[in-house]
């Protein structure tokens, strides 16, 4: 009984009140709310996530604060003073900016090589995209275990090959007593042990690095690529110039700005990595490879001086905050070109 | 200077019918040649054939009487406006005008020299330093004029390249580009799905409907001597009428088709015309109407005084001359 009223008088009121309703009814419509409604998370996610930890991050590195005991008791710059006069945070900064900048020299040159040929129209050309995004979709510290295994110092595939083409072994050019001629190293008759001298080591993460930030930036020059209009790049080729000044005067400016996101993006990702050197090389033989992360880390919860490990991890802002600046310019440039 | 010419020329887009289907086409030494034809006709396609932006199914394209078609475009010696102008648009004015001259490697001061001299006969040397997005949609039409220009080429290839503008500004450039086209003199293919423009701009046109070409001819011959049905129906606003009548399809164009007002005049065919509709579009009058079941449209000069009785059946007439038949089953023309 009171069902069937009810049910009888919901379109009733409803449509008797509609004149008077939409106050309610529209509020989502508005700008206003509707704004500040759907960014309220993303807020809440970068106070909780990015702006609490760094306020801490900074407040530890002005204090004595270590794993047993964060009390915060302000010491000045004496955590920065030690931080820097310690020779292997020299050699992490360094390794950083070289792994960092390195690796994505290598990247733009080689993406544009790849997103190119990607561009063209070939046989099984979803094939050679799907395993070029590979590297991209696998879990990295996985990947890196992957990698682990291939320079492993007794099982790595990559030297037995080398040892199949006779490039290691004895009477080869790396024999033991010709002695490498490149990176110092004497290779054996016995494997090249990558992981266990610094250069090779070195050269290692860089490897790794490239392979692991290339499919991105591919993918973003790809984008970037099918973004120039047919035509113009048709007018290109009426107006008579060859395929090379096509790709320097025409394609590649054109694909300045994309590549300069790729970049960014690819600078962002190795400059403040840890996995790959963690889980690689453990930043050894003898702290060669270590970069701000992993050393900010070991100093500071493995060594337990949370202070010190936080003036660490503080000098990857300066950089991180030069790349967001410019990203946030390019995107504003875009939007008004 | 050079000719045009294709022969049999085919392309084929996967399935389906092809996109442009053997076409043959030649134009004349310095002739203005219109294609024109409804959309997904196939005229970009023919022009980018001819441009070598597209390579034929079948068939040879023939400029100055060599066969090109295996050649790539930069080989043609062609200019080509695009629909978008496809303006290089991190380069100044400038440096896209003079881009063809720099893949020519022509000494710098004879480049300065050609972009002064192209940019003047355009009128847009003061936006010289100004990139394409400063520039309005008239003003990037010249830039991309005045980009084909330069090269001196053999040919024109421009797709429809007023289509951006507003109409004012596409009469205006309707007529410069005519005369800009008559004055250098350099064959031209100019596609259009306009008619005014094709009326307006061609020595001949070519109509094309479905990757066939339907007539050739001036622009006179095409609108009153139709060759088909749709050619008679794709020209002129409104179109001319067809009326099935003893196993023909009678064609005529509204301005011929006026009341008998009494006369007994035996070079006349009559008609039954009932008008359910007047348009006044101040110089002339339209009368939509019909002719037993078909439509039909009579058209006056505002200044005539037509009585007008809606609903109602009147006797109209057309003169014999201005009469055209047509095949009913393949709407082309027969004899009359
Ligand atoms: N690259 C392509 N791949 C597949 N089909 C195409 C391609 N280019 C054109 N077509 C098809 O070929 C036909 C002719 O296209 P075209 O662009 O030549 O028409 P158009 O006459 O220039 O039309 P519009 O006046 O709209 O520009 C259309 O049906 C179109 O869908
Ligand atoms: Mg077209």
């Amino acid at each position: 009984m009171s069902t069937a009223t009810g049910r009888s008088e919901t379109p009733a009121i409803a449509w008797s009140e509609d004149a008077d309703v939409p106050e309610g009814r529209y509020l989502l419509d508005r700008a206003g709310l509707l704004g500040p409604l759907m960014l309220l998370p993303a807020i809440i996610y970068i106070i909780g996530l990015v702006g609490i930890p760094l306020v801490l991050a900074v407040l530890y590195s002005f204090s004595n604060a270590t794993v047993g005991d964060q009390s915060i008791n302000w010491v000045g710059l004496e955590n920065f003073r030690t931080v820097v006069q310690n020779a292997t945070f020299r050699m992490a900064l360094k390794n950083t900016i070289l792994f960092a900048f390195v690796s994505q020299i290598i990247v733009i040159i080689l993406a544009n090589i790849l997103a190119l040929v990607l561009s063209a129209e070939f046989r099984g050309k979803r094939l050679v995209r799907f395993l070029v995004m590979l590297p991209w979709t696998t879990p990295i510290a996985l990947a890196v275990l992957g990698w682990f295994w291939m320079l492993d110092n007794v099982a790595s595939p990559i030297d037995a090959l080398m040892r199949m083409l006779h490039i290691i072994g004895p009477d080869t050019i790396f024999d033991p007593k010709a002695r490498a001629p490149i990176l110092d190293i004497p290779f054996g008759d016995r494997n090249v042990r990558w992981l266990s001298k610094p250069d090779l080591a070195r050269l290692a993460v860089l490897t790794v690095h490239v392979w692991r930030t290339l499919p991105l930036a591919t993918v973003i020059l790809l984008a970037g690529m099918t973004a120039i209009p047919q035509d113009v790049k048709d007018a290109a080729e009426i107006d008579g110039a060859s395929y090379w000044r096509q790709l320097i005067y025409v394609r590649l400016p054109l694909l300045a700005p994309i590549m300069a996101v790729a970049v960014l993006y690819g600078i962002v990702f190795t400059f403040t990595d840890f996995t790959v050197v963690y889980v690689l090389t453990r930043g050894g033989p003898v702290d060669s490879t270590q970069v701000l992360a992993t050393w900010a880390y070991f100093k500071g919860i493995q060594g337990s001086s949370l202070a010190q490990g936080a003036a660490i991890a503080l000098f990857l802002l300066p950089i991180l905050v030069a790349a967001a600046i410019v990203m946030l310019r390019l995107a504003r440039r875009s939007e008004t070109a | 200077m050079a000719t045009i010419e294709v022969r049999g020329l085919t392309k084929q887009f996967g399935d389906g019918p092809p996109a442009v289907d053997h076409i043959d086409l030649a134009s004349e030494d310095g002739e203005f040649l219109v294609l024109l034809g409804p959309s997904g006709c196939g005229k970009t396609t023919l022009l980018r054939m001819i441009g070598g932006l597209e390579t034929p199914t079948e068939g040879d394209v023939l400029i100055g009487g060599r066969v090109v078609t295996h050649l790539p475009p930069r080989a043609r010696k062609i200019a080509m406006v695009f629909q978008s102008y496809a303006l290089y648009p991190h380069m100044s004015v400038y440096d896209n005008i003079a881009f063809p001259l720099k893949a020519q490697r022509l000494p710098k001061e004879e480049q300065r020299k050609k972009v002064a001299w192209a940019a003047s006969i355009l009128g847009i040397e003061q936006f010289l330093n100004r990139k394409p997005r400063q520039l309005s949609g008239g003003q990037r039409q010249r830039v991309a004029l005045a980009r084909a220009l330069v090269r001196e080429p053999n040919v024109f290839l421009l797709d429809e390249p007023l289509s951006n503008l507003d109409a004012q500004r596409r009469a205006s450039a309707r007529d410069e580009l005519q005369q800009f086209q008559r004055s250098i003199g350099t064959t031209t293919i100019y596609v259009t799905h306009d008619q005014v423009e094709a009326m307006g701009m061609g020595d001949r046109i070519a109509v094309i409907d479905r990757g066939r070409i339907r007539q050739i001819g001036t622009p006179k011959e095409i609108y009153d001597d139709p060759a088909d049905t749709f050619v008679a129906t794709f020209l002129g606003t409104p179109p001319m009428n067809l009326v099935e009548r003893d196993g023909l399809i009678f064609g005529f164009r509204p301005e011929h088709f006026t009341p008998a007002n009494g006369s007994h005049s035996d070079d006349v065919v009559r008609f039954q015309f009932v008008v359910h509709r007047e348009e006044y579009l101040g110089s002339e009058r339209l009368l939509y109407g019909e002719i037993g079941s078909a439509k039909a449209v009579a058209r006056f000069p505002a200044t005539t005084d037509v009585e007008l009785r809606i609903g109602q059946p009147v006797e109209y007439v057309v003169a014999r001359r201005h009469l055209k038949f047509f095949n009913p089953r393949t709407g082309e023309r027969t004899r009359d």
